[in-house]
């Protein structure tokens, strides 16, 4: 198989990743190569076959609903790149209401 | 000092013979000493160290000490711990001071272990060379041409060269045995489940599993039988008693089978290497085993299911890091789609991002039945393989890697010759089984490892033969003499 760059700046987009023009091609070439190899797969017979997505065959476990957190909210946003007021900040998201709506 | 064991150590410090402080120093001299060649800390704790170390001489002084006071130890640079750097390996973690430990980490400590570094590693676990990480190459200690393997490759060349006497690993397709492998010691993968994964940055939730790297059999029984147990905050934990791994290490091995798997012994592996396995399991049929060949017919295909399945996993699991709560943030993002994906370029490196760009592409629409969910079902038939096999023995046998140690930059350029270095570890990752690799002789003065496969939670078994397997041959006894 191959990507067309749409096909692959859909990917990207999908995964939020910005990729550089001049990373693109090494990474479409890298990408298909990889999928290509995925091909083998086709040789088992999974006719009938349950997908295996645990290596344990084991129920969820269930706790009671009780709070057992403590509130440690300013220690982790010691780690954020921008906060305010107990709030994480990014880029505004909703546009401002100009003064005539 | 260096070129003792942990267990040997440990009795050192429990007679008096030494101190754990002078044990502490002595370690921390040999990292300043001889790291800046291998690269394998990412961090260094010295201050904290010796305090800890100080802490340990009183528990020792007063008789209240078990057997992994006032060892010096190193974690992989993906368990958090507290009020230090937990950077994965990556830029986009570089900046992280994680404010609590992972469960690992805190039963080590509450062990009395002492906490001398974070070791260097592929970025976010993703590589078999250790050539991925942020913080540069990690070097052999056999040849410093040579990669140490990956992705605990800062793990294991600290412990072969002698840095510190353990280290923490996690092994995700391989990552603890194949450079336990490469740089001649023992590296231990646990039964999925076996060890809390909570605090451990993950990257394939499904595989994922911490362990030990360690010069013996006996060291790493001791490390599991702290590390391992039940966890609430894990919800894959297993809730079942932890045996004592050590007390089962000397049991005679007569009449164990031992299965040798012939998908192991393909062309891709080295005759150098095929030959010193295969007198490895002499060395076990003198020891009373009986041996016998076995065959897991789906084996061959673990490597492009791994390599959908890991990457589907990582690409869902590295979604958090999106520049807003912490870790690498773009700067004047011009709106919330620029902050999350200049970002995450800025801040993965290209393995990562290829295997975020393959998980994404495997799980989206239209592909999710072709490549995810085959996958998956193939990994089932790779599990009932192992089953099907561990109702006629008791262990599986074969190389852990098809060659020894290759040279730094010599895989880098094509993705899929990287990943086939893991052809003979990845399975057990997929069926979620524990396995160990113990040294086994030199290659043309490399070293090889011998992979030796358990059932489910049968690591005692694991742990038994390599200790007896020890007991007989010195190979996990030799120490690279550049950093004797």
């Amino acid at each position: 198989m191959s990507f067309d760059r749409n096909e692959f700046e859909n990917l990207a987009f999908l995964a939020r990743l910005d990729v550089g023009a001049e990373e693109m091609d090494g990474l479409v070439a890298n990408l298909t190569r990889i999928i290509d190899f995925f091909e083998q797969l086709d040789q088992a017979d999974t006719e009938g076959v349950v997908p295996m997505a645990h290596p344990l065959d084991m129920p969820q476990r269930l706790r009671d609903d009780i709070v057992t957190e403590q509130d440690r909210r300013a220690m982790y946003q010691g780690n954020a790149p921008q906060t305010d007021a107990g709030l994480y900040l990014v880029p505004r998201v909703i546009d401002r209401l100009t003064a005539n709506e | 000092m260096h070129s003792r064991t942990l267990a040997e150590l440990s009795a050192a410090l429990h007679e008096h013979q030494i101190s754990s402080e002078e044990l502490t120093r002595h370690f921390l001299g040999r990292i300043e000493r001889h790291d800046e060649i291998l690269n394998a800390f990412v961090t260094v704790a010295a201050e904290g160290a010796l305090a800890s170390a100080r802490d340990a001489d009183k528990k020792l002084a007063s008789g209240d000490a078990g057997p992994l006071t006032g060892i010096p130890i190193a974690h992989k640079d993906l368990f958090c711990t507290t009020g230090l750097k937990t950077s994965c390996g990556s830029k986009m973690l570089d900046n992280f001071v994680s404010p609590y430990d992972a469960t690992v980490v805190e039963r080590l400590k509450h062990a009395g272990s002492i906490l001398v570094g974070k070791t260097n590693m592929d970025e976010y676990a993703m590589g078999s060379s250790n050539e991925t990480s942020y913080y540069g190459v990690v070097h052999n200690p056999w040849d410093t041409d040579r990669v140490p393997g990956g992705s605990s490759g800062g793990s294991a060349a600290a412990v072969a060269a002698g840095l510190v006497v353990a280290a923490t690993g996690t092994d995700t397709g391989g990552s603890i045995r194949q450079p336990a492998a490469l740089t001649g010691i023992t590296g231990l993968k646990p039964t999925y489940g076996r060890v809390s994964r909570w605090g451990m940055v993950a990257f394939a939730s499904s595989l994922d599993q911490a362990g030990t790297l360690t010069h013996t059999a006996e060291d790493a029984s001791l490390l599991l039988g702290v590390m391992a147990g039940f966890d609430t905050r894990d919800s894959t934990s297993v809730d079942r008693p932890v045996p004592d791994y050590r007390a089962s290490l000397e049991k005679p091995l007569d009449g164990m089978r031992v299965g040798v798997v012939d998908e192991f012994f393909d062309p891709g592996l080295e005759s150098g290497v095929a030959t010193l396995v295969e007198q490895a399991i002499d060395a076990f049929k003198g020891l009373g085993a009986d041996v016998e060949r076995v065959h897991l017919p789906n084996l061959g295909l673990s490597v492009p299911t791994y390599y959908v399945v890991a990457p589907a996993e990582c690409s869902s699991n590295l979604s958090r890091f999106d520049g807003v709560r912490f870790g690498h943030r773009a700067s004047k993002p011009k709106d919330l789609h620029d902050l999350y994906c200049r970002s995450r370029a800025e801040g993965f490196g290209d393995e990562v991002k290829r295997r975020i760009l393959t998980g994404t592409y495997v799980l989206s629409a239209g592909y999710y039945d072709a490549y995810y969910l085959k996958a998956q079902k193939v990994r089932h038939l790779i599990a009932d393989d192992f089953k099907r096999a561990f109702e006629k023995v008791d262990l599986l046998m074969g190389p852990t890697t098809p060659t020894a140690a290759f040279g730094i930059g010599e895989k880098t350029d094509d993705p899929i010759t990287m990943y086939l270095n893991d052809v003979y570890t990845i399975g057990v990752n997929l069926a979620g089984l524990p396995a160990i690799s113990v040294p086994c002789g030199f290659d043309a003065g490399l070293p090889v490892g011998l992979h030796i496969i358990g059932n489910y939670f049968d690591e005692e078994r694991i742990l038994n033969a390599a200790h007896m397997y020890q007991r007989e041959t010195d190979w996990h006894n030799q120490r690279p003499e550049a950093f004797a």
